[in-house]
């Protein structure tokens, strides 16, 4: 017997004679014989709880987490610090075992932190409907992409090279079967460029900051997609919102954006969440589940999954979305760090941000052989040409212990050596002058090793 | 807003400005002025209006909401479909493993060998049960794994000079799979159910032509019932060049016992949330993996995780990468690598059962449900509400409340509500559509033999107590934290954000 059962030999006999059959093998009298498997499944039998933590410890053992080195990885998921209570939180069981929420009388308070987590993303993104999550931030870029299609049906998506190449690919992979085509729009100077837009356009896609770490001036943007008809979808970086104007002051329809940020861990890329809020001319289009407050009989307030005749389960092949599981979890992982970052903290955070984001902008640009891609105004992010292989001058760094970014050349072979540096508030200024000394001795020593060559 | 008992505020409207859990750690780098960082012109005026609140009151506050939720590590939830099976208390630990939680996704896969490894495994792992080679373990959920199923059809047609334009889905089918059709942008046909509970063979025979790209089907489907003409099945489809999708909703009840690769289908999706115990978390995260054939895998989504025979530095020992030179890729569908978090704890369940074990959760799944239905009888509850079909069932298994509605004026809805009243969360509602007050029942393989017992009782007593009063069950619940709720105000007039 494993140890999540509790069928004993006398619960079987016992069991099987109040159904009228001998054996558990009859119970399977429709599957045809033919099909039967006839062996045991070719997997490793089953260990003791102790012997799983020791195998999965030993493989937990083999990854280099950010504990393990001083890392300035970024690039559409961040090193932030997550507060004790978000864990204390999320793992009460109340929170972590139930299902979907449909049955609201017993769901009240998943359905309020579902409503709370809809108030704050609304509050972030400055747009009036926000749904309860979906699954993370490049499929939420497509995800609005299939609402401005419902909603727009012209043939052709104009996206920044602005966007994350996760979200770009994504939206690429979806479009193919809306029979859509999905053009890219060129970066100049760090921001996006955006061609002559005509009527055949259903929406412009942009980040915020871009994946360069630029912020995007919105409201311009959203402007020339207003003036051709289209929808603006913008992908937004949560935290930077605490200081940025918020997409929807920009005139952006729809807000997206990867959750990760907001008391979310890494692990090694998810489950995380993504946000996903527009305007009320949109709102039953949106995808995914919608809190929504209402009465009981007694006239006590309470809430309800709503708008539901948008959704897969009532509206089938009409429905506007398929998501069904989503991360609900997450989200309100979400919304606890953002009650505890609060009104002021999440100021306070973006701003330290800024200030050691500037610090280490200006140290590392005065490096021998390195300069900045771009001057646009950064938040915590910004991408860094060097004047030798990024691949060794990355190696070079991790023999120092630290990881000094992502480079650019997979997604961005225009760009040639880039790399691309995030500062959480969790890399204090010793690590960015470790980071400086590493960056400066690595491409040093690389320019030194290719001159010997040459 | 509502006017609300303290239990019930927001959070809100428990904050008072000055108020604050966060401190932010020192600025320790020379500051300059704002403006010159960030333009004014870019930055908002006003913070955005998040609550401001000390820890004690946010902990406070989540966990009274907590206590306003039911949830599986407290009782019987038997809703169908959903596989609420008991969520073992060492995955949470060891996904909090620094190694597992703190890895970032871009890290180098060289150094990022145990999470990769783990992922090999765990495909291989999937591609054994579900009797199919190549796993992609990208897809977030199990629509999302649908999707991936659609697209890699059309991908698979497509380099076949094929245009295809319809996917046939059965009148049982989870809404899920029309709305994924709808979303590939393909056309929906529907295919009916015979007397027995199964796909009818000759409204698919007259419906397959090749102009269909795929059928998805659920088996067991969603009447808890297995498709006794599979084979039959698998033969049309493939006999007109389509595909044939496997949705992995009720993948638990046959583990160890058959594989959908050995029925003939081509592609699969898993539930990890379901089956491989990720726990639901209120609605997600989940986790959507798919299993494919020979001549699907081309078109698998790109990364795919893969073993190397070397490292490529003359190392000799295994090597797990990613690949993304997969020409005929059908892309994305996520970002990064998928949800790694799910990953460690279903790979650990897989560890913990084994193939024996496996084979008996589906066993005990299957029993338990058969007993179940088996116990009803005994109460009498299948007098006011027959089995939709009179079979042995699979892990699942449906019942109709249309006499009980028409005999003693409780509607399914109702009995769902009384329910609560006992403390157990009611079953799947109304779905399956094609039957009348549809009841679908999925105990799981961890519940007891005393729990089910309980719960046909409890059913017999709610129908026992409706015969004298129906009132009781019609105004039902009572001591739940609130009672039924007006959904239809609620929709007419959408609040869906606090004000502020």
């Amino acid at each position: 017997m494993t140890r999540y059962t509790s069928a004993t030999d006398d619960d079987r006999r016992a069991m099987l004679a109040e159904i009228g059959v001998e054996s558990i093998e009859e119970l399977f009298a429709d599957i045809p014989d033919s099909l039967r498997l006839g062996r045991p499944l070719a997997l490793d039998e089953g260990l003791s709880e102790q012997e799983v933590f020791e195998e999965l410890r030993a493989l937990a053992a083999r990854n280099v987490s950010t504990e393990d080195e001083v890392s300035f990885l970024g690039a559409g998921m961040y090193d932030h610090y997550i507060p004790a209570l978000v864990d204390s939180i999320i793992l009460r069981s109340e929170f972590l075992t139930p299902y979907t929420p449909y049955q609201p009388e017993i769901s009240q308070g998943g359905l309020a932190a579902m409503f709370e987590y809809q108030t704050a993303i609304s509050e972030l993104t400055g747009l009036p409907i926000s749904n309860a999550s979906v699954y993370e931030g490049p499929s939420a870029v497509a995800a609005a992409g299939y609402v401005a299609k419902l909603a727009r049906g012209r043939e052709r998506f104009v996206v920044s090279r602005g966007v994350h190449p996760h979200s770009r690919e994504v939206l690429r992979t979806l479009a193919r079967g809306w029979r859509m085509e999905v053009v890219e729009a060129p970066l100049k100077g760090g921001v996006t460029e955006l061609p002559e837009l005509d009527q055949g356009v259903s929406a412009v896609i942009v980040q915020q900051p871009n994946f360069l770490g630029a912020v995007e001036d919105l409201s311009a943007l959203s402007g020339l997609a207003k003036h051709a008809g289209a929808l603006t979808i913008c992908s937004c970086d949560p935290l930077s919102l605490a200081l940025l104007r918020s997409p929807g002051e920009c005139g952006v329809d729809i807000a997206v954006g990867e959750g990760q940020p907001l008391g979310n861990r890494l692990d090694y890329g998810g489950p995380s969440f993504g946000l996903f809020a527009a305007t009320e001319e949109l709102m039953r289009r949106m995808p995914g589940r919608i809190a929504g407050e209402t009465r009981d009989l007694d006239g006590k307030r309470g809430f309800v999954l709503t708008l539901q005749t948008r959704e897969q389960h009532i509206r089938r092949e009409r429905a506007t979305s398929n998501i069904c599981t989503a991360q609900a979890l997450n989200a309100l992982a979400g919304v606890i760090y953002l009650s505890w970052l609060g009104r002021r903290g999440i100021v306070e955070l973006a701003e330290l941000m800024v200030q050691r984001t500037a610090y280490a902008r200006e140290a590392l640009q005065a490096v021998d052989g390195v300069s900045l891609l771009h001057e646009q105004p950064v938040v915590r992010e910004f991408a860094l040409a060097l004047e030798a292989p990024v691949d060794q001058v990355i190696a070079r760094c991790r023999e120092q212990g630290v990881n000094p970014g992502y480079a650019l050349a997979r997604d961005y072979p225009e760009l040639g050596d880039g790399l691309l540096v995030a500062i959480t508030e969790q890399r204090t200024r010793a690590d960015i002058d470790r980071l400086v000394k590493a960056l400066g001795s690595a491409v040093a020593a690389e320019r030194t090793g290719s001159e010997v060559r040459a | 807003m509502i006017g609300a008992a303290d239990d019930q505020l927001t959070i809100y409207e428990r904050s008072k400005p000055g108020r604050r859990a966060f401190v932010a750690p020192p600025l320790d780098v020379p500051e300059r002025p704002l403006d010159e960082l960030l333009p004014p012109n870019l930055r908002r005026a006003e913070p955005p209006r998040l609550p401001e609140v000390a820890e004690p009151e946010i902990v406070r506050h989540f966990n009274r909401l907590s206590k306003r939720n039911f949830d599986l590590d407290t009782g019987f939830y038997p809703l169908g479909s959903c596989t609420m099976k008991h969520n073992p208390k060492l995955h949470e630990r060891v996904a909090a493993l620094p190694g597992h939680a703190k890895l970032h996704p871009l890290q180098d896969p060289r150094r990022a060998q145990g999470a990769l490894e783990l992922m090999w495994r765990l495909q291989e792992s999937l591609g054994e049960i579900a009797g199919l080679p190549h796993v992609s373990l990208q897809p977030s959920a199990g629509s999302h794994g649908e999707l991936a199923g659609v697209l890699l059809t059309r991908a698979f047609h497509e380099d076949h000079g094929e245009n295809r334009t319809k996917v046939l889905t059965p009148d049982t089918a989870h809404g899920t799979n029309p709305a994924t059709v709808t979303m590939a942008g393909y056309d929906v046909v529907h295919i009916g159910t015979d007397e027995h509970g199964n796909v009818d063979l000759d409204d698919l025979r007259a419906k397959a032509n090749d102009d269909v790209a795929c059928l998805m089907l659920t088996n067991p489907s969603t009447l808890g019932l297995f498709e006794p003409g599979i084979e039959e099945i698998a033969e049309i489809v493939h006999g007109v060049g389509a595909t044939l999708y496997y949705d992995g909703a009720n993948l638990n009840a046959i583990m160890g016992i058959c594989r959908p690769g050995d029925m003939g289908f081509d592609i699969v999706h898993f539930n990890l949330h379901k089956s491989f115990t990720q726990p639901h978390g209120g609605g997600g995260p989940g986790a959507g993996p798919i299993a494919v054939s020979d001549r699907i895998e081309p078109y698998l989504p790109r990364p795919q995780v893969v073993r190397r025979d070397t490292d490529g530095n003359g190392g000799s020992a295994p090597y797990y990468d990613l690949d993304y030179d997969r020409p005929k890729s059908i892309g994305r569908l996520r970002g990064f690598q998928g949800n790694y978090g799910v990953f460690v704890r279903s790979y650990a369940y897989i560890r913990s059962l084994g193939a024996s074990g496996l084979r008996e959760v589906s066993e005990v799944a299957v029993l338990n449900a058969n007993y179940l239905l088996a116990r009803l009888r005994r109460e009498g509850v299948l007098d006011l509400l027959p089995a939709a079909y009179e079979r042995l069932c699979m892990h699942e298994f449906v019942l109709s409340g249309a006499p009980m509605k028409r005999e003693l004026h409780i509607k399914t809805l109702d009995l769902a509500k009384r329910l609560l009243d006992f403390g157990v969360h009611p079953p799947t509602v109304y779905f399956p559509l094609i039957v009348d007050e549809a009841l679908l029942i999925e105990p799981t393989e961890t519940e007891t033999k005393e729990t089910l017992d309980r719960f046909a009782e409890i059913v017999a007593e709610i129908l026992r107590e409706a015969r004298e009063d129906p009132d009781v069950a019609l105004s039902a619940p009572y001591t739940t934290p609130v009672r039924r709720l007006d959904e239809a105000a609620a929709a007419r007039h959408p609040v869906l954000r606090a004000p502020l």
